[in-house]
């Protein structure tokens, strides 16, 4: 097993005149899942098949366990990569597929038998190593293609929307054998994905990037409860943070957010820290209840049953909407006047230019 | 539920429904097979028995009589010198053509597949030379091939070489047929091979570059097994039309020298249409479908068994 780190340095990658990723630096630890997320042409996908050897590197370092590796073709990065489709060798067994790689730089057969043996054993995929990729369901190919990275003992694994041919339901199990192999494992390993579950679930770290740069890099739980600016707020969490225009009163040291119709959401964000101008407040649909005593009157729009807990969609008096979540069992109905509380601690403000001011740790 | 259930011994088959329609034959429906039927029966079902039935006659065209003649013309075709040889002319013409029009057209096909502007340009330029008639190929070929003032002598000549009379040779006149044909329709395959280079999706080759495959041997694992199918077309599809090599002989050598160059179908048309032994002409033309078919079954049979493993 081997593990090792990957490093970024101020890398850059233009397509013609058009710059794709400017001057990005980034430390990915040894042994770390790392998840890459951002909505298509955020640069997600081109910066792996950089770090593949798949895309050359404009500018800057690429470092894999120490050794440069920007200038080496993609079979000596000793990293493993698999494909959004699969790419399995359409005219090859299974057993042959996975053989590929090890042939090409010489392995003996039986340790080509031994490797590939081990990692069927893992994947559950020792009945299929005979058949010919076309004979297999998507699910099944899913798993070849992580064998064939599995067999290379890689120095970290790449994979490129992985999930997104699979059906729902063999996404969510997918998604914990995903998991649980990493557990096994321990390797460095780079997912890219625009989808904001798999980034939450898998990750030990998310790179959130958008428009060619990163926006955060943090855990899973910092992106979601301490988002750096607006464009993350609104990309992770279900439903996206609300927003709404306020005016802020200092409150001892700490901002009172003042909305439209007068209402006031009492933040834990520091005066202090605040710039001037357009400020607005973001806060998640979790921090907003319908309560008899909330400060926040509204009327029901639209209400979302979900089973576990509901999301009612809700215009205030100034005319602005927002979500906010109630019980499974909620009674309310579209058309209905409710009145809101909102958790202050959560809040958050946002800045005109999109950035992001939190409450202390 | 009991309702629903049919009552036994009823044929479905003669259910007529409410609306009118009906589950059943229905021989109105052959019409929208007629127009095809038509044109396949008199344009293809019957010349072929008609030409059976000819090569089995001894016809005088000049006259307009003819007489059954049983296998006589077969048993004369095989006792004809001339006829043997430009069975051996044809098949020597299509072991020289169909293998370069693979190993060219698929060479050319992997230089050109890309997409800047001078592969376009040039696809265009070897595609081309398919667009011209016959006449017009032979006309530029001889003008290469004349041993006086023609391009090849010029330049043979140039080099301080002794120029070579490539169509009044009896070694070299089918080459210089088999060079013109080649250099006159290479397009076809290079394109045929082309659209199915296209059609290899390009993360295989990213999956072999990470595996570490040479391009020779992604070239050998990955690209020559996804174009199998397009390769047994073009064969087949070579086998086929180069044996019925024609314009090409007759324009640039006459068949000549000393019948060093004359195809079958040239033997039939100097038969039927000089000689007017429309019979014996006839009997060489199911010949060269004969073997044009079994040419074909056997390279498709060959072919299916390797694609089907």
């Amino acid at each position: 097993m081997q593990v090792s780190s990957i490093e970024l340095d101020s890398v850059s990658k233009r397509f013609g005149s058009v710059e794709v990723i400017s001057e990005l630096s980034l430390t990915i630890h040894s042994g770390e899942f790392i998840a890459f997320l951002g909505p298509s042409g955020c640069g997600k996908s081109t910066l792996l098949r950089m770090i593949a050897g798949l895309e050359s590197v404009d500018g800057g370092e690429i470092r894999i366990g120490g050794e440069r590796v920007d200038r080496l073709p993609p079979g000596a990065r000793g990293v493993a990569m698999v494909f959004q489709h699969y790419a399995l060798y359409p005219h090859m067994t299974v057993f042959d597929n996975l053989a590929f790689g090890l042939r090409n730089i010489g392995t003996a057969e039986d340790e080509i038998a031994r490797r590939i043996e081990e990692a069927a054993r893992i994947l559950e995929i020792s009945h299929l190593l005979k058949r010919k990729p076309g004979q297999l369901s998507g699910g099944q190919r899913q798993r070849v293609a992580i064998g064939r990275a599995l067999v290379k003992d890689p120095k970290a694994y790449l994979f490129d929307e992985p999930l997104s041919n699979l059906d729902a339901a063999l996404r969510v199990r997918t998604r914990v054998e995903l998991a649980r192999l990493h557990q096994q494992t321990r390797a460095t390993t780079i997912f890219v994905t625009h989808d904001q579950v798999e980034a939450m679930t898998l990750a030990s770290r998310i790179v959130v990037m958008n428009a060619r740069k990163v926006e955060q890099v943090g855990t899973p739980m910092e992106i979601y409860g301490r988002p750096a600016t607006e464009f993350v707020a609104r990309f992770v969490g279900s439903p996206a943070m609300n927003f709404l225009p306020v005016q802020v009163n200092d409150r001892g040291g700490l901002a009172s957010a003042v909305l439209g119709d007068g209402s006031i959401i009492d933040t834990h964000v520091p005066v202090a820290a605040l710039p001037g101008g357009d400020l607005r407040v973001g806060v998640r649909a979790e921090a907003i209840r319908v309560r008899p005593d909330g400060a926040l009157p509204g009327k029901v729009e639209v209400v979302e049953r979900l089973g576990d807990r509901t999301h009612l969609h809700i215009r205030l008096m100034d005319g602005s909407t927002l979500v906010a979540e109630d019980t499974g069992i909620s009674q309310v109905q579209p058309g209905d006047a409710v009145r809101l509380a909102v958790e202050g601690a959560t809040a958050h403000l946002f800045d005109a230019g999109g950035l992001a001011y939190h409450a202390r740790q | 539920m009991t309702d629903a259930t049919l009552s036994p011994g009823k044929a479905v088959a003669a259910v007529k429904r409410p609306t009118g329609a009906s589950i059943g034959p229905r021989w109105s429906n052959a019409l929208f097979v007629a127009p095809y039927m038509v044109f396949y029966v008199v344009l293809l079902v019957y010349p072929l028995f008609k030409g059976i039935w000819m090569s089995m006659l001894e016809s005088d065209m000049f006259d307009d009589t003819s007489k059954f003649a049983g296998l006589a013309n077969y048993y004369r075709l095989f006792n004809d010198k001339i006829f043997i040889g430009t069975v051996w002319n044809t098949v020597l013409f299509v072991l020289m053509t169909v293998p370069v029009f693979v190993a060219i057209g698929l060479l050319l096909a992997l230089a050109l597949n890309r997409s800047d502007r001078t592969s376009a340009t040039l696809r265009a330029i070897f595609f081309g030379t398919s667009v011209l008639s016959v006449t017009i190929v032979t006309i530029i070929w001889k003008m290469m091939y004349m041993p006086g003032n023609g391009a090849i002598a010029s330049l043979m000549r140039l080099l301080g070489l002794e120029p070579i009379a490539f169509i009044t040779t009896a070694s070299l006149a089918l080459p210089a047929v088999a060079i013109t044909t080649i250099w006159w329709i290479i397009g076809l395959p290079m394109m045929l091979f082309l659209a199915a280079l296209q059609q290899i999706p390009g993360e295989l080759y990213e999956a072999a570059a990470l595996d570490n495959a040479s391009r020779w041997r992604s070239f050998w694992s990955i690209t020559l097994p996804s174009i199998r199918r397009t390769m047994l077309v073009v064969v087949i599809y070579e086998i086929v039309a180069q044996f019925q090599l024609f314009g090409q002989a007759q324009l640039l050598t006459q068949g000549g020298p000393n019948n060093a160059s004359r195809p079958i179908v040239l033997f039939i048309y100097e038969q039927g249409f000089r000689s007017w032994n429309l019979g014996y002409a006839a009997a060489a033309s199911e010949i060269l479908f004969l073997i044009m078919a079994v040419a074909a079954l056997a390279q498709f049979f060959a072919s299916r068994k390797r694609v089907e493993e």
